[in-house]
Formats: C-alpha cells, sequence, structure tokens
C-alpha cells in the first residue's frame, strides 16, 4: 500500500447523501478480476449518457475536477454494497482522500486497505469546504490534506483540524501491509484455535 | 461478579485471538463464505505475496452472483467476462484447497441461503463474506457481516481479522404482527425508522417476542436486510426454534456433540441488565405491508400511503434527495401508492429467496393468473429451495399463473446476470436494494414481501396484500 504523508489537489464537491457503491461503481464492471482500470467506470451513470458521452453537468466531467484528488460529500457516504470495486475505482481515477459527515462502515474500512483517508467532519465543516471546491471552478488551486498534522488547508489557506484512529493514521502513514502484521501474530492465532477446539470440539469435527 | 453482557458482547469476547489493548483486536473467523465475485483478487493477492491459506477447512467457495437462471447455463455462459469470474472461483478454489459447489450440484444457491440449509451457519460463530448482506446469519445468533476483497485476503492467509468493536443497538419490537404482515415489513419499517445509516457503527440485537414468533427464513429476512439500516450485523438470540431448524442439517454438530454445542448455545443471549448504547422500541401491531417508494431502502412507507412530498420534508438534505429519487422513480407526489403501475416482479434473493417465501407467493397467485402488462421472475435461493418447491408443486402454480420458474442465483437482485430491467421498467422486488440502477440502468425498483409483490403482479400494480388474501 502507497503511504499516505501530504496530499495536494483538486477537491471535488459531490454534496449528495446516500452516495451508495452501486452509484460509485455499477454491477457491471464488478466482473473485472483486477483491482486497477476501474477509474473510467466511477460514478457511471452519474457521469455518461447512455451512448456513452459525457453529461457536461457532472462535477467529474468539468475542469479543474477532473484531476481531482480529494472528493468532498454528502453523508453516510459508501453505504450499501461491500464492493471494494468502489474505493478501486475512486483510487484508479485519482482520489487518496474522501470528506463527508458520515461514512458506511465497510466502505470506509475498505477504503484504508486501498491507501484512501477517509475524513469525517462535522456537517457545518464539511459545507464550508464544499463551497470552497466549488469556487474551484472559476479560481483554481489546491488543497492540502497532511495525515501527520492531521488538517486540511483550503486554497486560500484556511485550516480545518480532523480526527482520526491513532492506528488507522499510523498504518497509512507508514503504508503498512495489514496482513503482515497479523501474521507477526501466528503463534496467538494457533493458541485461539488450540483453546476453541478444546472448549467447542464441534467447530473442528 | 462480572458485568451483565450483550450477546455482541459475548460473540465478540470469545472471538478475540489477540488485543493490542487499545482496542485493536485480531477477530478469529469461523467460517468464510466465498464467492465468484469479491474473491479473484484476494487470491491473486495471495499468489503475488507468495502466501498460502492459514486454513482451508473452515471456508467453501459456491458460484451466485453472476450465474445465469435459465436451463441452459450449464451448457455455455455467454457472457465471457461472467464466464471468466465462475472459471476462476474453480480454479481458484481447487488450486488453494477450498471446498466448492458447482453449478450443477443442488447444494448451489445464493451464499447466505446455502449456509444455514446446510447447517454450516451456527449459533456463537463468526461468520464472513464479501457481500454485505452476510448479515442474514445473524438470525442464528452467530456474528455475521460483509467485508471488501482485502478484508476476504486477510481471512483467507491468516484466518483472522483486525477490527474494533462496534457499539450495542437493541430494536425491541413488542407484541404481534396483524395478518398479513411479514418479517419483510417489519424490517422495513424499522429501517423506516432507523434511517439508512441509523446503525452505522453498531450491531443490532433484535428482541421482543414478534421475533421469537418469526419462522428462521422470517428472522433471516429481518436480519439480512440489518445492513440497509447501516448496521454491520444483525443478531437474535438462538432459541429452540434455532436447534430444530439445525438438527440433521448436514454440517450441524453431531450425537454428544449436538448435546454439547446446544447446551452452549443457550448461553447466548443478553444478559439482564447488560447496557446497550441506542435503543428504539416498536409495536408490532402498528405495522402494516410497506413498500418502498424512493431509491433508499429508508423511503420507505406503508402500502395505504401517498408517494411523499418533497417540499413537505423538513431536512433540506432529505429534500433535495427525495426530489432526485422521485424524478428517478418517474412518481409525482400525492399519488396513492396503490395506484403505482408495475411491468416487471421479481421474487428471489437471500432477503426473500427460501422455501417459506414461494409458498407465500404460490398461495397468492394459485388458481390465478399475472396481469397481462407483467412479467415475472421467480428464482428460488438454491437447488434445494428448488427442489423442495417443486416438490410442493409450487412451479406449477407459477407457471400456470405466467410466472418464468427459474434456476438459483442472485438474479435480479443485482443484474449481473442477463436478468436486468431495461431503463424506465419498474419491478416490485422482494431483494433488498433500490438504489438507482440497482436491477438494470434506469430501472425502477419497489422493495416489498413475497406477498406483496405477488398481489401486485395479479393486478399489475402495487397493491395491499390483505386485498388479495
Amino acid at each position: 500500500m502507497e503511504k499516505f504523508t501530504v496530499l495536494k489537489g483538486v477537491a471535488a464537491p459531490l454534496p449528495l447523501v446516500n452516495v451508495d457503491t452501486d452509484m460509485i461503481m455499477p454491477k457491471q464492471f464488478l466482473k473485472t478480476i483486477k483491482r486497477t482500470g476501474l477509474g473510467k467506470a466511477v460514478m457511471f451513470d452519474m457521469r455518461y449518457e447512455d451512448n456513452g458521452a459525457e453529461k457536461p453537468g457532472f462535477v467529474l466531467n468539468q475542469e479543474p475536477f477532473r484531476n481531482a484528488k480529494i472528493l468532498i460529500a454528502g453523508a453516510n457516504f459508501g453505504c450499501g454494497s461491500s464492493r471494494e470495486h468502489a474505493p478501486w475505482g475512486l483510487l484508479d481515477f485519482g482520489f487518496r482522500c474522501v470528506i463527508a459527515p458520515s461514512f458506511a462502515d465497510i466502505f470506509y474500512n475498505n477504503c484504508f486497505k486501498n491507501g484512501i483517508l477517509c475524513i469525517t467532519l462535522p456537517q457545518a465543516e464539511v459545507d464550508k469546504l464544499l463551497a470552497k471546491a466549488q469556487e474551484g471552478n472559476t479560481k483554481g488551486g489546491e488543497f492540502a490534506v497532511d495525515l501527520s498534522a492531521k488538517t486540511i488547508t483550503t486554497p486560500d489557506g484556511v485550516v480545518t483540524k480532523f480526527d482520526i484512529d491513532d492506528t488507522r493514521r499510523h498504518n497509512l502513514l507508514n503504508g503498512l501491509d495489514d496482513i503482515g502484521l497479523t501474521l507477526q501474530q501466528l503463534d496467538k492465532i494457533k493458541a485461539f484455535e488450540a483453546k476453541q477446539k478444546a472448549e467447542q470440539p464441534w467447530l473442528y469435527a | 461478579m462480572a458485568a451483565p453482557r450483550t450477546l455482541y458482547d459475548k460473540l465478540w469476547d470469545s472471538h478475540v485471538a489477540h488485543s493490542d489493548g487499545a482496542g485493536n483486536c485480531l477477530v478469529y473467523i469461523d467460517l468464510h463464505l466465498t464467492h465468484e465475485v469479491t474473491t479473484p483478487q484476494a487470491f491473486e493477492g495471495l499468489r503475488a505475496a507468495g502466501r498460502k491459506m492459514h486454513r482451508t477447512d473452515k471456508t467453501i467457495a459456491v458460484p451466485d452472483h453472476n450465474v445465469p437462471t435459465t436451463p441452459d447455463r450449464l451448457e455455455t455462459i455467454k457472457d465471457p467476462e461472467s464466464r471468466l469470474q465462475l472459471e476462476m472461483l474453480e480454479s481458484n478454489a481447487r488450486d488453494f484447497g477450498v471446498p466448492y459447489i458447482p453449478m450443477s450440484d443442488i447444494r448451489q444457491g445464493i451464499v447466505h441461503i446455502i449456509g444455514p440449509e446446510l447447517g454450516m451457519t451456527q449459533p456463537g460463530k463468526t461468520i464472513v463474506c464479501g457481500d454485505s448482506h452476510t448479515a442474514t446469519h445473524g438470525a442464528f445468533g452467530a456474528l455475521a457481516f460483509g467485508i471488501g476483497t482485502s478484508d476476504v485476503e486477510h481471512v483467507l492467509a491468516t484466518q483472522t481479522l483486525q477490527m474494533q468493536k462496534s457499539k450495542n443497538l437493541r430494536v425491541q419490537v413488542d407484541g404481534a404482527l396483524p395478518t398479513g404482515v411479514t418479517g419483510k415489513d417489519l424490517i422495513l419499517a424499522i429501517i423506516g425508522r432507523l434511517g439508512t445509516a441509523g446503525g452505522t457503527g453498531h450491531v443490532v440485537e433484535y428482541v421482543g417476542q414478534v421475533f421469537r414468533d418469526l419462522s428462521m427464513e422470517a428472522r433471516m429476512t429481518v436480519c439480512n436486510m440489518t445492513i440497509e439500516a447501516g448496521a454491520r450485523a444483525g443478531l437474535m438470540a438462538p432459541d429452540d426454534k434455532t436447534f430444530a431448524y439445525m438438527m440433521g442439517k448436514p454440517h450441524a454438530p453431531k450425537a454428544a456433540q449436538w448435546e454439547q454445542a446446544v447446551a452452549y448455545w443457550k448461553t447466548l443471549k443478553s444478559d439482564d441488565g447488560a447496557k446497550f448504547d441506542k435503543e428504539i422500541r416498536m409495536n408490532a401491531a402498528d405495522i402494516v405491508p410497506h413498500v418502498t417508494w424512493g431509491t433508499s431502502p429508508e423511503d420507505v412507507l406503508p402500502i395505504t400511503a401517498k408517494v411523499p412530498n418533497p417540499d413537505d420534508m423538513s431536512d433540506a438534505n432529505k429534500r433535495v434527495s427525495a426530489k432526485r429519487s422521485l424524478e428517478y422513480m418517474g412518481l409525482i407526489p400525492g399519488t396513492p401508492l396503490e395506484q403505482v403501475k408495475v411491468d416487471k416482479v421479481f421474487v428471489g434473493s437471500c432477503t426473500n429467496g427460501r422455501i417459506e417465501d414461494l409458498r407465500a407467493v404460490a398461495a397468492i397467485l394459485k388458481g390465478k393468473k399475472i396481469a397481462s402488462h407483467v412479467g415475472m421472475l421467480v428464482v428460488p435461493g438454491s437447488g434445494l429451495v428448488k427442489h423442495q418447491a417443486e416438490e410442493e408443486g409450487l412451479d406449477k402454480i407459477f407457471v400456470a399463473a405466467g410466472a418464468e420458474w427459474r434456476e438459483p442465483g442472485c438474479s435480479m437482485c443485482l443484474g449481473m446476470n442477463p436478468d436486468i430491467l431495461q431503463p424506465g421498467e419498474r419491478c416490485a422486488s422482494t431483494s433488498n436494494r433500490n438504489f438507482e440502477g440497482r436491477q438494470g440502468r434506469g430501472g425502477r425498483t419497489h422493495l416489498l414481501s413475497p406477498g406483496m409483490a405477488a398481489a401486485a403482479a395479479i393486478t399489475g400494480h402495487l397493491t395491499d396484500v390483505r386485498k388479495v388474501m
């Protein structure tokens, strides 16, 4: 997993609530056997007409948001299906950070497994950032997300602090491999199995 | 004396293999259900890192999402991408040594239908799958939840997950459901009350007489849709009904171990005085048949209601999303829901693809014809459900009424196989999600119970099932 330290880039505003993972990555793209190449499918139905042409009114079809690295969205972002194809698509598009008032649990976890930072902020704070991001259409300029300092800086220099679980932060800052870390505890897993087998033998019958 | 614990607390405590003391735990997984869509990248990850599975006896592989439901599926699968994914599941299972149930096997079906059917789903287990509807298995008092593909890989490699504990949410429903009102209506009403994010960060325990009265099938329907309220898992304490359902199932404990297991399973309930972080309480007698009108499962109302007017909504975000939903759904505020005409009816899915669901549909359809403009698909959740339904002659009732009787799979619940809606088509569906495009791009989904689906098929519009019973 790629390390996340400081991310600088354009933030795209998507002020919708309950954006589900079907919306982020529709079913027809779940047939891939790879993790890459899904960027073109992100938000597919909102992004393209039936004939494949871009819908000009959609934010990711507009400059400078085509190159956005940060997505700012409404509450309960990523609800529904557990499909990791949603964060894979966001990552492939270029997003490394999503900011919203709340996230669905599975999506949130999936993002961190792929080096995408999810930042939860109160609605009022998100609304301010959304307004700044919308100005990006005319003024340009980059946001900066500093995971070490736990800050978001808008193009005009306004700093917002955010909170994040220490372990998630540590793993992301260092790009750690979860499985490798867990395998260091293999003796504990085996000890658990021995104990469970003695107490609940039917689980090992 | 130890502090009283919830059922979730007990399940959690009994599966922590390691804790760092700061809330980060390695949780041991007793059963891993795998299917073709969310596993190719996980197995590929193992290969790339030169890793093996930690063990293979707690994993089962079965194709369900992509499989066609037409009888010719054993000869050829036309969609090359689907075919490749299905072939990869089989070859990965073979290469890594995972027990595999092929499409030709009568036990094939939707993962969440076959786990309970084969007795793999058991009280007290931790159960995961790369599918959010894994919550289904909570009906047995198992801690069951959906995971992404990275976590699928993690479980394959270590038989554990890195987790932090969720909070406890108790949903208490008192009393008994009125006639014609089912587990599906109950969970839709609960989602309407909680909202799609009401359970986020929580594990739900369902308590109250109404849940004890439900069959195991209906309990699974309720737990299945817990994810639609944002909670990762839903739980019900196991009881004699649970044990009776499980007894004799192929993978259920045998002989002396059965007695030992049941004695343990009986301890799986929340202690008196156990603390819940959040609680809601409802009265079953107030619940009527429900149907969704929008594009989120929380957009739900009694069938007796009218399409809501977004302008009446006080929350600005809700107003915006309701307007968007109604535009997508092609509905006009103030229209009685019973006047909404449907084009398709889908009966099936991990929510309502069990034998009891098919019996409910047959009871309404028997001796009747579906409306001439309606197309109806009945898709059993598994080969065993299909076999049972045919033994009971239900298939003949469906076909005589004008419905199509298909082979088992996820089918039109998410339309990864050829069973999809065309743009603008409206479907009365027993599935679990009414998201935009879920059943096909531009398709319009109304979630409801199997009986309500059958009623809509007969009249050609959303209908209060109590009128045709």
